[in-house]
């Protein structure tokens, strides 16, 4: 299910955005079983600090394509009140934070959140998300030395996917990859074929139990390829051949899992058919849906800034109210006046 | 291609036009004479960099990708990954190594992809970068360029459209530019990488694209402007209108409505940011007696504070109406467009205030 969903997810919204009917989108094309593959050894109170491209992994926790849709319009029924850019989801029910935009800065966050998990005894572990790029970050390696040294159940979960935008892995560092990085913080390391669901699955299962078992960090690193170009403000025939793309998409995560299925006898071609045609209509009405919602209400451009709105604010905020009332013209189209 | 060409038969051969230093984009303007702000900081680079081997240029995607909103377009093919040099994505490492390349002697032009990024890196700017002359009591310069765009660009939100002028523009030891047009973003780069002095050159993503009429002068490869002073952008006689990089245009625009209700504004663009030229504002103000200043960063200790005060402190006197500003609202930019128009200061806002002013 997650698999088609969010194959077709990215296929309908990716189009939606080169239409212009929203500012920006990232899919994540030949990653998916990393995604899907991790969430799925995870447990729901498992708390997840992502980066941009794992949405795999709220599709599985039961996010609807009726909430990513939302999102990417920012409408009244998106839980991040139409604050942050497309795909920077997030949803506390589901415990997924939401994505913070400068690279690897959720990767402390992680650290911090899973060291109050041990000091509040609560058996769980938070999982980080990250790419080979942003492993450059100091953020990383501070992240790494504290959740050894705090011995905090966190998993950090790369994403080496080969590229950071138009740099390769190979410019981004010169050692042997992120899982070397490990020991060197005296941590539990393991590299897995990103592309294989069941090896993601397993060792995620394995790491967890280390993590929350032992109270200390472990690190995966899951080798696949970004099929896709880098974001919607990218075009990556730019700076890599087509041969390249050609013979890593025919090691696509989704079909090598649907090949096994079938060749266990629990798919076959017509249901895989009916699944995809089923999601793409699915994902298709949830855009048109998301699309016609109002918008959030004029009041959410104040509120959430402090805990309780300030004087200063109150005022501005009246401002605005009194101003609207006079110019009700000047109220953008599909916005509710809640003042 | 073809007005390189053209080009080329007036002034010589293809071979002496490449070599003095001209790229492609600048050689296209040159025969129109419009210029967009991105063609200028192009060609302002790669003219510094044909010009000192000292200089060069690095930051994520400057090379192969060509820059993030594509200002190093055709320079790696021209200078190699030597000079174009791309880098990991640690901004707090490559601005560091930018620092103690400038130590050493070189004159490193920073990218940062947008200037939200350079948090990461803000100690290096300003506990090293700024202070180090200071601190070796003269002996260590450290010539160097930040730069990338700043503030709100449209629908990347709270963590991509932040405006960093007034927060660069409080430290003593940096020089802040914030350039609006194409004759800015040529003059003010030039003169910025042959600063001795780091300097923070805050573009706006939005005006990239935007093109520019520019005369001869603006396109000579000497062309320099000074640092630390303002320009006058359009005379007036009731009110001073002041502000920097796209607010400018803002002003602009709001002068051209102000003139249908028989307002003549004076609009000064603050392409220095510090050294702050106020002289020249506080001359205005003494000949109009009304100040109005813009900016779309958050109000409290921001730009226009700043305006203000120097007026209070100068020309009190001279004025017929208490100092205004219109500022981004206090809140963190929302994503939703109608969200993000709201919280940005139009033209209107700007026409508004000073009608209210004038009494009118
Ligand atoms: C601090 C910071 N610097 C730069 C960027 C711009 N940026 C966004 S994504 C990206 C590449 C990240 O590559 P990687 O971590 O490998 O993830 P991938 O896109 O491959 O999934 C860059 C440089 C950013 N968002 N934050
Ligand atoms: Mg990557």
């Amino acid at each position: 299910m997650d698999f088609p969903g969010g194959k077709a997810m990215d296929a309908v919204f990716y189009d939606s955005q080169r239409q212009g009917r929203f500012s920006f989108y990232m899919t994540s094309g030949g990653e998916e079983a990393t995604a899907v593959g991790t969430a799925a050894a995870l447990q729901p109170e498992d708390v997840i600090f992502s980066q941009y491209r794992e949405h795999g992994v709220l599709l599985h926790r039961g996010f609807t394509l009726q909430e990513f849709a939302h999102q990417c319009f920012g409408n009244k029924h998106e839980p991040g009140k139409g604050r942050q850019m497309p795909i920077h989801y997030g949803s506390k029910a589901l415990n997924f934070h939401t994505v913070s935009a400068p690279l690897a800065t959720q990767l402390p966050h992680a650290v911090g959140a899973a060291y109050a998990l041990k000091l509040q005894g609560v058996k769980a572990c938070t999982a980080a998300y990250f790419g080979e790029g942003a492993a450059s970050e100091g953020d990383f390696h501070a992240a790494a030395n504290f959740a050894s040294t705090l011995g905090a159940p966190v998993l950090f979960i790369c994403r080496n996917n080969g590229y950071a935008i138009s740099t390769p892995a190979t410019e981004q560092y010169k050692g042997d990859g992120i899982a070397g990085r490990g020991a060197s913080y005296g941590m539990a390391s393991t590299r897995v074929d990103g592309g294989d669901a069941r090896a993601v699955y397993a060792a995620t299962a394995e790491a967890r139990q280390i993590a929350v078992a032992g109270g200390c960090p472990v690190l995966i690193e899951a080798m696949s390829y970004r099929s896709g170009h880098h974001s919607t403000s990218d075009d990556s025939s730019r700076y890599r051949t087509a041969d390249e793309m050609r013979r890593w998409r025919a090691r696509d995560p989704v079909e090598r899992m649907q090949k096994w299925m079938t060749h266990q006898g629990w798919w076959d071609e017509e249901q895989e058919k009916e699944l995809r045609q089923s999601s793409r209509k699915q994902v298709v009405e949830a855009l048109q849906i998301a699309q016609k919602e109002d918008k959030p209400p004029l009041s959410c451009m104040f509120t959430d800034v402090y805990a309780d709105l300030p004087w200063h604010l109150k005022e501005q905020q009246a401002e605005v109210a009194d101003f609207v009332r006079r110019h009700p013209e000047m109220l953008p189209a599909g916005m509710p006046n809640d003042l | 291609m073809q007005a390189l060409l053209r080009l080329s038969r007036q002034g010589g051969s293809l071979r002496q036009i490449q070599s003095s230093g001209l790229s492609v984009a600048f050689a296209r303007a040159y025969a129109s004479h419009e210029l967009t702000v991105r063609d200028a900081l192009n060609s302002a680079l790669d003219e510094e960099l044909a010009r000192d081997d000292s200089v060069f240029v690095l930051g994520e995607e400057v090379g192969e990708y060509q820059g993030a909103y594509k200002i190093t377009r055709g320079l790696l093919q021209k200078y190699g990954a030597e000079r174009i040099r791309d880098t990991p994505i640690t901004e707090a490492g490559f601005t560091g190594i930018a620092t103690g390349a400038a130590m050493a002697g070189l004159r490193p032009v920073c990218e940062f992809m947008t200037f939200n990024f350079a948090m990461q890196a803000i100690d290096q700017i300003i506990n090293s970068a700024a202070k180090t002359l200071y601190m070796s009591a003269g002996t260590i310069p450290v010539p160097i360029v930040f730069r990338g765009p700043n503030g709100a660009a449209a629908g990347v939100a709270a963590q991509h459209s932040q405006c960093y002028g007034a927060w660069y523009s409080h430290v003593p030891g940096l020089k802040v530019i914030a350039p609006y047009d194409a004759e800015d973003a040529r003059g003010l780069l030039k003169a910025s990488i042959r600063d001795p002095d780091p300097v923070v050159f805050l573009e706006n993503e939005i005006l990239y694209g935007q093109a520019f009429p520019v005369d001869d002068k603006v396109l000579d490869k000497d062309f320099v402007l000074p640092i630390g002073k303002c320009k006058i952008q359009k005379e007036g006689t009731d009110i001073t209108l002041v502000g920097f990089g796209r607010c400018v245009g803002h002003n602009l625009k709001a002068a051209a409505e102000l003139e249908k209700a028989g307002i003549s504004a004076e609009v000064i663009n603050v392409r220095s940011l510090k050294p702050l030229d106020r002289d020249t504002i506080v001359n205005s103000v003494k000949k109009t007696h009304r100040v109005l200043a813009l900016e779309e960063g958050w109000p409290q200790c921001g730009f226009c504070a700043e305006i203000i005060a120097v007026v209070n402190e100068e020309c009190f006197d001279d004025l017929d109406a208490p100092p205004e500003r219109v500022t981004g609202a206090e809140v963190p930019m929302p994503y939703a467009a109608n969200l993000e128009a709201a919280a940005l200061p139009t033209p209107a806002d700007v026409v508004k205030v000073a009608k209210r002013m004038l009494g009118k």
